[in-house]
């Protein structure tokens, strides 16, 4: 059910909103345990917004989501909530304020399902790495759903939910959306707050909706967008008409083919596909131009360094003395008094050089305090993300900093150069959303580059903070969804709708 | 130790000091913090570092260094970003820092300090934000730390002066001088004791002549000015005798413990932090636009030292006196309102210097929370002036002034002090005070002519104080030199 029929039927008084509320709910109880897609459900609270809302539309005074059930992906904070991130570090972690993208939806009558499975801090391409166990891909369940919004696409595929909100740091709303088979849309940066969205790289995360259309998209995304005082970094720049843009797309577009991202890698199928696609847009009176996007090459590169840096800034904060998973403090003492003590018996029996070393060695030892730290953040994150905490710290460091930040920040900015210049000829930017279908499960979990490599189509609209949407184009041999991606310059979510509702015309 | 010539070597410090803004909220969350409040009761999801909560910068802050920058002669730079400082401490919810380090506001400013018997422009070298940390307390629990969060995110600005300042003394006048400026500027209220002006102290000494700094150390935890000047004084003394007993002073930083008056060496694994600065990704960078610069000059007030001179020129006023009425903006501020009343300046510095300074000493208290106002205290000098009081009776209303609110006039009618110049009144009085005093009177009419105050005394008594004492003093010569 589309976000758009489901808007008809319930405001002609066809369909009760209990009723869709019990659809997804029964969806979920027969879907949820195979896909494991949602983390924590509350149905009990969405069926009493159900008759409240109801009785709104019995008043006429509905909002514009009234009866579209949502499923939030938990990594954005909804009040009274456990926010977990899907971390061990916060598992027993509670919010207590919405988000922005929250009180937004609320305000417009959605109706808010329960919570989505992603990858840990939202790092990963594959929901694997999570506390909570992998996501399965609803159209093969030895298959990853992608990630790191793995819950959030497989909860739309499976019809769990009529759309749900993901968050995109590197391609994490559209891959898992490519692989699922469902539209996945990644605003500008700027353009929806990220109030309440866990930070995993301030530069680069965006909220994002993902939904069974284009359209469904476009009506969540007029939702959420827009200016909001409580971050520094959202736009003031008026929003678009998003709904209009899916309604009555143009088909006279200029649609840039980039050469980089059409070569080695992809998949031949994948390859094909879209190009035949790109003819069917180009017979309807699209314009093809071939463009040149030299830096895009490095954008992997740079992500890993820039994302990382921040990252490791922003997970500082879980470090046990406030709030998430504290090591247990009787351990840690007792670690430091055994340690303490073992060494000491050999400084007494020590002599020469060895004894001024252990004298050294007693002085320097960790305090209880650096103890918990450790421990705490040792037991609490997973490999993944302890991997990128690592990462930026290291290239954070002082020495280190001009070689890897620094000079990251000048790709950046060159590779944002090498969109200007395309968008001056362009109105939007093609390529295929991955260079492959959904992997199986545990393929790549050992082996974090190519794992890296899924985002290489993706990642680069980060980067540049513009905007993309990932359309399903066609269904590969081994019987995998793939998807499109059309990239637009910032602020210009229109037209990825436009180009998005246009592939969809030729693909539903 | 009596052998070392400490004359020999000469120090150089450089002060940083902070300042706690008075700004409605915090620097990046929308709290005002009160002062005294009880622990983690001023705070948001924001300062307690909670996931998903993003800074905001509040406007004033960024006023408000910009006033500083202006009152400091600094360059103000049209664009400066936020970076992260990034540690691990209980105290930091975040565990990062919103600060500045590559780009601060404002660069290369002076300020000019005075001493005893010389002036000195100390160099500014920058001035930027950050936020505050929370407070460990480490003393009122025996098992554990505990944290509050009310101070976390409080607005603060850094004040780093170039390494000019040559004594404890220079030291003292230039931290004076800062907050002297931050107070007139009503952007701190400049309180070490409560923690509002912070400072901390980078000393080295080197040889007289020698161009190259000595190795340097840094001094914490001085929380009062004359602490400053005494940590720096230790300082100095301990690296001078180091260096001349043949050691080498060693980069430390070094806290002062005031029960001990002597400082002791943090540990060097407390120090030893890779902040890994980065800039802040959560805060675009802040740009000040030329209107910006000049709607700011405007509201700066007139600055101490400005003022200072003027009151010399103004109103002839020593430069003593001008130092010390000007020290306080609200002071010099109180002292100009009642020049406009009673169009004297002599009378109404007399006034301030003597009872009003007398009060505000003896209480602690500052001009803004002194009960008389100056308007009633000109009329309370006007009462004077008409010779419709005297000035005994002058000290008694402005005594009474401070506890009751009421005209001075009406004042001095219930205390019955109004002035007699009826010599109907005082002739009785004069002539029974003659009659019964035959000794001093004869003592008096032998030469001793001191002994008229003896008289006038005698007849201010039987007047309670009411008669005028220029006309009893008349009426008496006048009777004993009959």
């Amino acid at each position: 059910m589309t976000i758009s029929e489901t808007r008809e039927k319930v405001l002609s008084g066809e369909v009760q909103l209990n009723d869709i509320v019990n659809h997804y709910i029964s969806r979920i109880e027969t879907r949820n345990d195979e896909i494991n897609a949602y983390v924590a459900t509350d149905f009990e609270a969405a069926k009493k917004q159900a008759e409240e809302i109801q009785k709104k539309i019995d008043k006429g005074e509905a909002g514009k989501l009234a009866g579209v059930v949502l499923g939030i992906k938990d990594v954005i904070s909804e009040r009274g909530k456990k926010l977990t991130c899907a971390s061990k570090m916060l598992e027993d972690f509670e919010s207590v304020y919405d988000a922005t993208v929250i009180e937004r939806l609320l305000a417009e009558d959605a109706i808010l399902i329960g919570r989505l499975n992603m990858d840990e801090f939202a790092m990963g391409s594959a929901n694997e790495y999570t506390n909570f166990g992998p996501v399965k891909n609803p159209h093969n369940t030895n298959k990853v759903p992608g990630g790191s919004s793995g819950g959030s696409a497989a909860a739309v595929a499976a019809d769990m939910a009529m759309a749900t909100l993901g968050s995109d740091t590197g391609g994490s709303i559209r891959q898992p959306a490519s692989y699922c088979g469902v539209v996945g849309l990644k605003p500008t940066y700027g353009r929806v707050s990220r109030y309440g969205l866990v930070a995993f790289a301030s530069s680069f995360d965006c909220i994002g909706p993902l939904a069974h259309s284009v359209e469904d998209t476009a009506r969540i995304l007029d939702v959420i967008a827009g200016f909001d005082e409580r971050d520094n970094t959202s736009s003031q720049k008026a929003t678009g008409n998003y709904v209009d843009a899916a309604l009555n797309p143009n088909k006279n577009i200029k649609i840039g083919v980039p050469e980089e991202f059409f070569g080695e890698g992809l998949d031949p199928e994948i390859k094909e596909g879209i190009e035949s696609l790109l003819k069917k847009l180009e017979a309807d009176g699209a314009e093809l131009v071939p463009i040149k996007l030299p830096y895009t090459k490095y954008g992997i590169a740079t992500y890993y360094v820039l994302a990382t840096a921040e990252a490791s800034s922003n997970l500082a904060r879980y470090d046990g003395i406030r709030y998430g998973h504290r090591a247990d403090k009787e351990e840690v003492l007792d670690e430091l008094k055994k340690e303490e003590e073992a060494l000491r018996q050999q400084f007494e029996s020590a002599t020469g050089d060895e004894k001024i070393a252990l004298q050294e060695q007693l002085t320097k030892m960790d305090s209880a305090l650096i103890r918990l730290y450790k421990k705490s953040r040792t037991e609490g994150f997973g490999q993944e993300v302890k991997r990128r905490i690592m990462l930026g710290t290291y290239v954070l460091s002082s020495g280190y900093y001009d070689a890897y930040y620094g000079k990251a920040q000048r790709v950046r900015r060159l590779i944002q150069d090498d969109y200007k210049k395309a968008f001056e000829k362009v109105d939007v930017i093609v390529s295929p959303t991955a260079p492959t279908t959904a992997f199986d499960i545990g393929d790549k979990l050992d082996d974090p580059v190519q794992m890296y490599l899924n985002d290489v189509y993706t990642i680069t609209a980060n980067l540049a903070g513009i905007c993309g949407i990932s359309v399903p184009a066609g269904t590969h041999s081994d019987g995998m969804p793939y998807g499109i991606q059309f990239m637009a310059d910032s602020f210009q979510e229109e037209k990825v709708i436009n180009a998005g509702r246009l592939a969809e015309l030729h693909t539903k | 130790m009596s052998t070392i010539d400490h004359e020999k070597y000469e120090a150089v410090i450089g002060l940083e000091v902070h300042a706690q803004l008075l700004t409605e909220s915090k620097a990046f969350a929308p709290v005002k913090p009160e002062y005294g409040a009880a622990p983690n009761t001023q705070v948001t999801p924001l300062c307690l570092g909670h996931p998903g909560t993003l800074p905001v910068v509040n406007e004033n802050l960024v006023r408000y260094i910009i006033k500083m920058g202006l009152a400091t002669q600094c360059d103000v730079a049209d664009k400066s970003i936020f970076a992260r400082k990034n540690y691990f401490y209980p105290d930091l919810p975040k565990g990062y820092q919103i600060s500045q380090f590559d780009t601060p506001i404002c660069y290369d400013g002076f300020v000019d300090i005075q001493l005893e018997d010389y002036d000195k422009r100390i160099g500014i070298t920058r001035i930027h934000m950050e936020e505050d940390a929370g407070k460990s307390i480490h003393d009122q629990d025996p098992y554990n730390t505990l944290v509050d969060l009310n101070r976390a995110g409080t607005p603060l600005i850094e004040i780093v002066s170039e390494p000019d300042l040559r004594t404890p003394q220079e030291a003292y006048a230039y931290l004076s001088k800062i907050k002297q400026i931050v107070q007139y500027l009503e952007i701190c209220d400049g309180n070490m004791e409560e923690g509002s002006l912070r400072c901390d102290a980078n000393v080295s000494v080197r040889p007289r002549g020698q161009e190259e700094f000595g190795t340097r150390t840094e001094l914490k935890n001085m929380n009062s000015f004359r602490n400053v000047e005494r940590a720096i004084h230790y300082e100095i003394y301990r690296q001078i005798e180091l260096i001349e007993e043949g050691g080498e002073v060693v980069q430390q930083t070094r806290l002062w413990d005031t029960s001990k008056m002597q400082s002791r060496p943090m540990r060097s694994k407390e120090e030893a932090h890779d902040y890994r600065y980065f800039p802040e990704p959560d805060l675009p960078p802040i740009r000040v636009t030329e209107q910006m610069l000049t709607d700011i000059r405007e509201e700066l007030p007139e600055l101490a030292d400005v003022r200072r001179k003027r009151f010399i020129e103004e109103y002839g006023m020593s430069v003593d006196d001008a130092v010390t009425i000007t020290d306080s903006r609200y002071l010099a501020d109180y002292y100009e309102e009642v020049v406009d009343h009673l169009g004297n300046p002599k009378s109404a510095s007399n006034i301030v210097l003597s009872e009003v300074l007398r009060v505000l000493n003896e209480k602690s208290i500052d001009i803004r929370e002194f009960p008389i106002s100056a308007e009633r205290v000109s009329k309370l000098v006007k009462l004077k002036e008409d010779d419709k009081i005297n000035s005994s009776a002058m000290q008694d209303i402005f005594n009474e002034m401070l506890v009751k609110d009421e005209d001075p006039e009406e004042m001095a009618k219930e205390m019955n002090l109004i002035q007699v110049s009826d010599s109907g009144f005082l002739e009785p009085i004069v002539d029974e005070i003659i009659e019964n005093n035959p000794d001093e009177v004869q003592r008096y009419k032998e030469g001793k002519k001191q002994l008229i105050g003896f008289f006038i005394g005698q007849a201010m008594k039987a007047s309670q104080g009411k008669a005028n004492p220029k006309l009893v003093k008349d009426l008496i010569t006048k009777k004993l030199n009959d």
